[in-house]
C-alpha cells in the first residue's frame, strides 16, 4: 500500500511538470501578449503609446527574453519560493489575488454539493426501488428538465425572482451595504441568505445528472443474486436494501467524487459571471482575455493539481469502501 | 415413511410479460419429508427454480405467484401447518432462514463481495438467534469449522473473492445452517463446481442432513446427484411434477414416458457398443404456447392419438409412485 502510494505521488510530479509546461505553451498560442491588450485599451481611450513604452513594458514584464527563459523564471518561483508570479492586469501577486476569492468559491461549491447530494442520493435510491412509478416518472422529468436547462437561464430567472418577490440585492454573495464591511453575524447572514440562488443554479444541472447516475447504478445492482440471498435471510426489506445493494451502488460515485475538488475553485464560472458573484471564476476568465498570462497559467496549475490529488484521493476513498480494490492494490 | 415437513399444492407462478403470460410453474405439487431428500429434476426451464424460490415467496417482478398453496408444518404433527403464500410479511421474514433456508447456484453471486463472510453470517444469526455480537461471532466460526472451511477463525474475515468455488460455496452452506434450519433448500448448490468439489459438496451435505437432522430440498438437472442424494424424486416437465416417489423406484423403474426417457439418456460407464446415446426427443415447447392434453406428448414415445393430446392426466398412485400419465390408473377410475 505504501509503495502504492509512492509511486502515485511519483507520477503525480510527473504529470504536473508535464501540465505545466504544456499550459504555458497554450497561453503563448495566441498572437500577441499583455502588451496587445494595453495598445487595444489606449487606443480605445483614442491614445497612442509609443514604441519605446511598449519595448519598455516588455522589458518589465520579461516579454522580450525567449520562451524557456520565461517558463524557467515563472516556473522556478512557483517550486522553489512558491511565488506564483505577478497579475500584469491587477498588478498584485497572484497570490493574494486569488486567495481573497478561493474562501467564498469554496464556501459555494461545498455548499452546492451538500445541496445536491441530500437531495440527489435519495430521490435516486427511490426513483430505482420504484421503477415505473409515477414518482420515478416525476423524478426522471424533472432531473431531464434540470439537465437541459442552461445554467446562466436558470441564473437569470432565479435573480429575477429573488429580486421580484423577496426583494433581494440583484447578484453578488453580498447586499451593498456589507460587501466592504469586515466579517461579523450581520454579514454573514446576509450571505446565507444570498447564497441559496448560486447553490440551487449550481446545483440543479448536478441534482439532475445524479439522481440518474444513483438510479441506473441502483437498478444494476437490485435483482443480482446476494439481494436474493440477504432477501433469504429474512432482514427487513429496507435494511437489506440499504446495506447490499445501494451500498455496492455507491462504488462508481467514489470512483468520481475527486473530481469535484478542482470545481471547487473553479465553480461554476458562467453562473458566478452572471450573477457577478466574487469567486474565483469570472477571475480566470477575465485573465484569459487580457491574456494575463502568469495569473492563467498559475490558476490552472491550481486546478490541474487540484484534479490530480482529488483523483488520488477518489482511489484511496474508492479503496477504503471497496475491499476488491483494497485486495488488487495490496498485491501490488 | 416420515412425516411431511413441507407440502406443496398447486402451486402456480407465472411470469407476466409484455408477449404473454408465461407459466414457469403450473400447478406444482410435492412434499418433503421431515429429515428426508427431495430432489426435484427436469431439464432447463422446467420451472424448478422457480419453485423454489417461490417456496420463499422469493421470486421478483415479472414473475407472480399467482395461486396454491405452501404448508410448512410444525413440530408437533397436532400443529395446524403454516400456509407460507398467506402468511403476513413479518412471519414469512422469520420463517426465512430460520426454519427454511437456502443455498444458490452461484456462490460469488449469492454472496455479498463487499462485506466478509463473518459479517454475512453473523447477521443472520444475530437477526434470528436474538444473541450478541460475541455470539455469534463464535456460531459464525464453528459453522465454518464444521463444513470443512480450513483455519475458520482467520477465514470469518475473509472477503468471499479471496475462496476458491468451493471454498465459497461452503461458506454459504455455513451462512444456511447457521440458524439451524429444519428445512434446507438448494438450489443447483453443485452446477458451478466441478466434479470432485461436486462430490465433496455433496458428501458434506449428507454429513450435515444427519447431523443436524434437516430435510433437503436439491433441485438438480442431474439424474446421478440426484441418485446419489436423494430419498425421493419429483420430475419436473412444463411446470408440473410429473412423477413424484421414492428415489429408487423412480430411477430404476420410472414409470412416466418422459421419466423413463431421461433415465435412459444418462451416459453409463462400462456401457459400450451400444451406439449413440439417446436423448429426450424434440425439444421444448416455446414458451408461450403449452400443448393442450398431456404437456409431453409431442415428444412422447407412448403417444396415444385422440386420447393425450385432449386429455389432460391427473396424477394417479401406481405402486409407491405419484405420476401424471394416461397410461396409468385406469382401473381406478
Amino acid at each position: 500500500m505504501l509503495r502504492y502510494l509512492a509511486r502515485r505521488l511519483g507520477w503525480m510530479v510527473v504529470t504536473l511538470a508535464a501540465i505545466s509546461f504544456v499550459t504555458f505553451v497554450v497561453i503563448k498560442l495566441p498572437p500577441g501578449d499583455y502588451t496587445s491588450t494595453v495598445i487595444a485599451n489606449a487606443e480605445a481611450r483614442g491614445q497612442a503609446i509609443p514604441e519605446s513604452q511598449i519595448a519598455e513594458l516588455k522589458r518589465h514584464y520579461g516579454l522580450d527574453k525567449p520562451f524557456l527563459v520565461q517558463y524557467w523564471t515563472w516556473i522556478s518561483g512557483v517550486v522553489l519560493h512558491g511565488d506564483l508570479g505577478q497579475s500584469f492586469a491587477w498588478n498584485q501577486s497572484v497570490a493574494s489575488l486569488i486567495g481573497n476569492r478561493v474562501l467564498l468559491s469554496i464556501v459555494l461549491s461545498i455548499a452546492s454539493l451538500l445541496f445536491v447530494w441530500s437531495i440527489a442520493f435519495p430521490i435516486g435510491i427511490y426513483s430505482a426501488l420504484r421503477q415505473y412509478s409515477p414518482g420515478d416518472y416525476l423524478a426522471s422529468f424533472l432531473g431531464f428538465i434540470g439537465m437541459a436547462v442552461p445554467e446562466f437561464m436558470l441564473a437569470l430567472v432565479m435573480m429575477y425572482i429573488g429580486f421580484r418577490y423577496f426583494g433581494q440585492s440583484v447578484g453578488g454573495l453580498f447586499s451593498p451595504e456589507y460587501a466592504d464591511a469586515a466579517w461579523n453575524l450581520g454579514k454573514l447572514l446576509d450571505l446565507i441568505s444570498h447564497l441559496w440562488v448560486p447553490i440551487v443554479v449550481v446545483g440543479v444541472a448536478g441534482t439532475a445528472s445524479l439522481i440518474r447516475i444513483t438510479r441506473a447504478n441502483l437498478l444494476d445492482e437490485l435483482h443480482k443474486p446476494y439481494v436474493a440471498t440477504a432477501r433469504a435471510k429474512g432482514l427487513p426489506e429496507w435494511k437489506l436494501l440499504l446495506k447490499y445493494p445501494v451500498r455496492m451502488s455507491l462504488s462508481p460515485f467514489f470512483s468520481t467524487v475527486g473530481w469535484l475538488l478542482p470545481g471547487l475553485i473553479s465553480g461554476e464560472t458562467i453562473v458566478s459571471v452572471v450573477m457577478s458573484l466574487p469567486t474565483s471564476g469570472p477571475l480566470l476568465l477575465s485573465g484569459v482575455k487580457s491574456q494575463d498570462m502568469y495569473l492563467v497559467g498559475s490558476f490552472v496549475l491550481i486546478l490541474s493539481a487540484l484534479t490530480v490529488i482529488g483523483t488520488m484521493l477518489s482511489d484511496l476513498a474508492l479503496a477504503w469502501w471497496d475491499p476488491r480494490i483494497r485486495h488488487r492494490l495490496s498485491k501490488g | 415413511m416420515a412425516q411431511p415437513l413441507l407440502e406443496v399444492r398447486d402451486l402456480r407462478t407465472h411470469f407476466e410479460l409484455e408477449d404473454g403470460v408465461v407459466k414457469a410453474v403450473d400447478g406444482v405439487s410435492l412434499t418433503v419429508r421431515r429429515g428426508r431428500t427431495l430432489a426435484v429434476v427436469g431439464e432447463s426451464g422446467c420451472g424448478k427454480s422457480v419453485t423454489a424460490r417461490s417456496i420463499l415467496r422469493l421470486v421478483e417482478h415479472p414473475a407472480r405467484i399467482v395461486g396454491g398453496q405452501i404448508l410448512l408444518y410444525g413440530d408437533q404433527p397436532s400443529d395446524d401447518p403454516l400456509d407460507l403464500l398467506a402468511a403476513k410479511d413479518k412471519r414469512l421474514r422469520q420463517v426465512r432462514w430460520s426454519e427454511i433456508a437456502m443455498v444458490f447456484q452461484e456462490p460469488m453471486a449469492s454472496l455479498s463481495l463487499v462485506h466478509t463472510i463473518g459479517d454475512q453470517i453473523i447477521e443472520a444469526i444475530r437477526l434470528h438467534g436474538g444473541v450478541g455480537k460475541v455470539e455469534a461471532r463464535h456460531r459464525a466460526i464453528e459453522f465454518l469449522g464444521r463444513v470443512g472451511i480450513p483455519d475458520p477463525k482467520r477465514r470469518v474475515d475473509s472477503y468471499p473473492f479471496e475462496l476458491s468455488g468451493g471454498m465459497r460455496q461452503r461458506a454459504m452452506i455455513a451462512m444456511a445452517l447457521s440458524c439451524r434450519p429444519r428445512l434446507l433448500i438448494a438450489d443447483e448448490p453443485t452446477t458451478a463446481l466441478d466434479v470432485t468439489t461436486q462430490a465433496q459438496i455433496l458428501d458434506l451435505l449428507q454429513d450435515l442432513q444427519q447431523e443436524l437432522g434437516m430435510a433437503i430440498m436439491l433441485i438438480t438437472h442431474d439424474l446421478g446427484v440426484a441418485a446419489q442424494v436423494a430419498d425421493e424424486v419429483a420430475v419436473m416437465y412444463l411446470g408440473e411434477v410429473v412423477e413424484h416417489g421414492p428415489a429408487a423406484s423412480v430411477l430404476s423403474e420410472p414409470k412416466h414416458p418422459y421419466t423413463q426417457a431421461l433415465v435412459r439418456s444418462v451416459p453409463r460407464l462400462g456401457q459400450r457398443g451400444q451406439g449413440r446415446l439417446a436423448a429426450v426427443r424434440g425439444t421444448v415447447p416455446p414458451p408461450y404456447e403449452r400443448p393442450s392434453g398431456c404437456r409431453f406428448h409431442p415428444r412422447c414415445d407412448a403417444f396415444m392419438a385422440g386420447k393425450c393430446d385432449s386429455t389432460v392426466p391427473t396424477r394417479v398412485r401406481s405402486d409407491d409412485t405419484d405420476v401424471a400419465c394416461l397410461l396409468y390408473g385406469e382401473e381406478e377410475r
